[in-house]
């Protein structure tokens, strides 16, 4: 199911997980989870909310133990040898979870002791510089705003050279620039060997992992590598290009067959998995004032959108509603 | 590597726990405050009549007299008459020990004397250092020495009915001549006052990490639960120093209360007080879901701590199973050392089975809370 990673098909897998399965009360939150994580790659983990990727990356570094399943991380079992995987993964959590009531650099401090790191100081005050936060080392965490919360907690959870990562929702309101700063330093711990698994709801994030997971209601629906999610989706994709866009758009999005709509540009890309009916849609619009229809291949994008459009939230809805396929 | 404790680890949690401490300035000065709002509020307090006083007896004469006055005693039931003893270092040890709150001694020739007309002494050494437990009593003796020469009376000494009573008693109070009630009162308040701040800073220690969120990125990290215990007691001892000094200047101040013992055991039983209330807190918050609960279990234990500890009732004046109860609380051996210590001049060999004892509360809570301590959300 998963493609190897850049380092080659012999390596171990970072994570290897097994048939992971974890209920809550009868609720069955995570469903015959299998994973296998190449050292070196970037994992993308997409899911709508309440469909258990948290739940999923907590199992998986010793922080919740599975119902059901077996799993190693770096190595290490990871029910029995749990500390061995927290000494080793850096876990950045979903909500902020450092002491609102330290400073930055108290934090910084607080999780360099933890992990025994030589050179301590040295450390923080060189992971400060990093985040940009030297001359505000003295704030406490509490009053930062919401970015910059995320961006100490990931700076925090680095603090130790982890040689696997674990993000869960990393830049979740972080602005545009510390996000491309952030993709950018990822980028280079993975050329560097470290993997992450970062879970995501930004379209274009996970245009920039190498691999994406996609689970719904507690199971993995799609594995694979992100060049080959497009036709593992199975959407076709029409481009119609218009002088009034807008109205365009609109006749659309109520028409049999298409399932989405996004505006490229000056173009619209209409999508939608049965073809047949979708191309009917399309074709009606064709010829009417200077309106071109032409077919294309389903991009990244187009899939990604799919997939993130697909459910709002998992369990607040009815579970036998379709989820995309 | 990842298998022994770490001291890096340790000193991690200490720190933040520190930190943690020195931000929080509203609780950090109640804490401080408690000692002295407490010492007011106790200082001028309470009285009771309890009654089942352990008595000691030393018979020099075993005639018709004494064995009514023995027996007038315990008909009394302010007396609890528990075994004879020999000699004055006998009765002394008892009263060091705790074994005893009276020891009657019946002089020789008791008998000869009465029925003479010299008008002997029975001794009675009472155990002053808490005057509530002895006060009911010494006020009860003229009626029952009254109740025991009329027990005698129809034998041996029956013309002596008409003249003043036959025989008295003389009543020794050690330790608190003036049976000053605060004196009592006062050592005993130190052990709540710590009981109480103790056990409710800790007992928020874990779930205050679970309800801010910040428990997940503790347990994340590969610290052990005895590092985390460890370095989340120990700024908490420091606060018990703290509290103790304050307490001692008040108590000395406005209470006037002597310290004639040895610093040396005081000090260990203080320090092992302060851990079995720290440890017994971090267990509670091991339990509790969240901040309200932790509270509530923390009142829940510092009741009885207050009621059956022998800080405001007599211990020996509860029924058994009272006692027993309180004997698993570690405030009623904290009161036992530093009373002893305060009013009885007691020194370390003194102390031993009250050490003991919270030695072995102490062994037993910090297991279970290890124990409870999670690694894990679940
Ligand atoms: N401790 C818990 N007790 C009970 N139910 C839980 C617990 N943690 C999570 N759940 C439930 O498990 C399901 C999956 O939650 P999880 O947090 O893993 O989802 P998620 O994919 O991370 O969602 P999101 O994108 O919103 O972060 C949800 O329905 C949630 O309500
Ligand atoms: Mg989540």
């Amino acid at each position: 199911m998963t493609s190897a990673g850049p380092e080659g098909a012999g390596a171990p897998p970072v994570i290897d997980v097994r048939n992971l399965t974890k209920r809550f009360g009868d609720k069955l939150v995570v469903d015959g989870f299998d994973m296998s994580v190449p050292r070196g790659a970037i994992y993308g983990f997409l899911g709508p909310n309440g469909s258990g990727k948290t739940t999923t990356i907590r199992m998986m570094c010793g922080l919740l133990t599975p119902d059901g399943g077996t799993g190693k991380c770096l190595g290490y079992d990871i029910v029995r040898q749990a500390s061995e995987i927290k000494a080793r993964v850096g876990y950045m959590t979903q909500r902020f979870s450092l002491y609102e009531d330290l400073s930055i650099r108290e934090n910084l401090d607080f999780m360099a002791r933890m992990y025994r790191m030589p050179k301590r100081r040295q450390r923080v005050t060189l992971a400060l510089e990093d985040l940009g936060l030297a001359d505000r080392a003295k704030q406490l965490a509490g009053t930062l705003s919401g970015g910059w919360k995320q961006r100490l907690a990931l700076a925090a959870c680095m603090i130790h050279d982890p040689e696997l990562l674990l993000l869960d929702e990393p830049t979740a309101g972080v602005d545009p620039k510390a996000r491309r700063d952030f993709w950018r330093e990822i980028r280079s711990l993975a050329d560097n060997g470290v993997t992450v698994l970062v879970s995501t709801h930004y379209m274009d994030e996970a245009v920039q992992c190498d691999h994406i997971a996609y689970i719904a209601y507690g199971r993995k629906l799609i594995d694979g590598a992100s060049r080959e999610i497009p036709s593992i989706v199975g959407l076709s994709t029409f481009e119609i290009s218009g002088p009034d866009l807008r109205a365009l758009e609109e006749a659309l999005e109520d028409a049999p067959g298409v399932e989405q709509v996004a505006r490229f540009g000056s173009v619209l890309h209409a999508s939608g998995t049965d073809k047949a009916q979708l191309a009917a849609a399309v074709k009606a619009l064709d010829g009417q004032d200077g309106v071109h229809v032409s077919e294309r291949s389903t991009g990244l994008e187009e899939a990604f959108i799919h997939l993130m459009t697909g459910a709002s939230d998992n369990y607040a809805a009815d579970p036998s509603r379709k989820v995309p396929s | 590597m990842n298998g022994f404790l770490s001291i890096n680890r340790f000193v991690a949690v200490l720190v933040k726990e520190f930190l943690q401490m020195r931000r929080d300035r509203m609780t950090f000065a109640m804490m401080i405050a408690l000692p002295i709002v407490q010492l007011l509020l106790f200082g001028y307090a309470i009285n009771s009549d309890p009654r089942h006083m352990p008595t000691l007896i030393e018979m020099n004469d075993t005639g018709p007299v004494s064995r009514a006055m023995v027996s007038a005693l315990s008909n009394s039931t302010y007396f609890d008459i528990q075994r004879p003893i020999a000699g004055a270092s006998a009765a002394e040890k008892a009263f060091r020990h705790g074994d005893a709150t009276f020891v009657v001694t019946i002089p020789p020739n008791f008998e000869r004397d009465v029925i003479r007309g010299d008008r002997p002494k029975i001794l009675i050494e009472a155990d002053a250092s808490d005057p509530t437990a002895t006060g009911g009593a010494v006020a009860a003796l003229s009626g029952i020495v009254s109740s025991a020469i009329g027990q005698a009376l129809p034998g041996a000494v029956a013309d002596l009915a008409a003249g003043p009573d036959p025989f008295g008693v003389i009543v020794h109070r050690h330790y608190n001549p003036a049976g000053i009630t605060t004196y009592n009162i006062v050592p005993g308040l130190l052990a709540i006052i710590l009981s109480m701040t103790m056990i409710m800073v800790t007992a928020i220690a874990i779930v205050r990490e679970r309800e801010r969120g910040t428990l997940e990125t503790l347990i994340a990290t590969p610290v052990r639960p005895a590092e985390v215990m460890a370095g989340k007691i120990l700024p908490y001892v420091l606060v018990g120093f703290v509290q103790t000094a304050v307490f001692f200047i008040v108590a000395r101040l406005l209470f006037n209360v002597p310290f004639d013992g040895g610093l040396g055991g005081f000090i260990i039983g203080l320090n092992l007080f302060i851990v079995v209330n720290l440890a017994l807190g971090f267990l509670f918050s091991t339990v509790a879901r969240n901040q309200m609960q932790a509270m509530q279990m923390s009142f829940f234990f510092i009741m009885p701590s207050i009621l059956l500890s022998g800080f405001l009732f007599p211990f020996a004046g509860m029924p058994g199973w009272a006692q027993t109860l309180g004997t698993a609380i570690p405030a009623t051996h904290f009161i036992r050392i530093i009373r002893k210590v305060m009013l009885k001049g007691a020194t370390l060999p003194d102390l031993w089975p009250d050490m003991v004892a919270l030695t072995a509360i102490m062994a037993v809570v910090t297991a279970v809370a290890l124990f409870r301590y999670r690694q894990t959300l679940d």
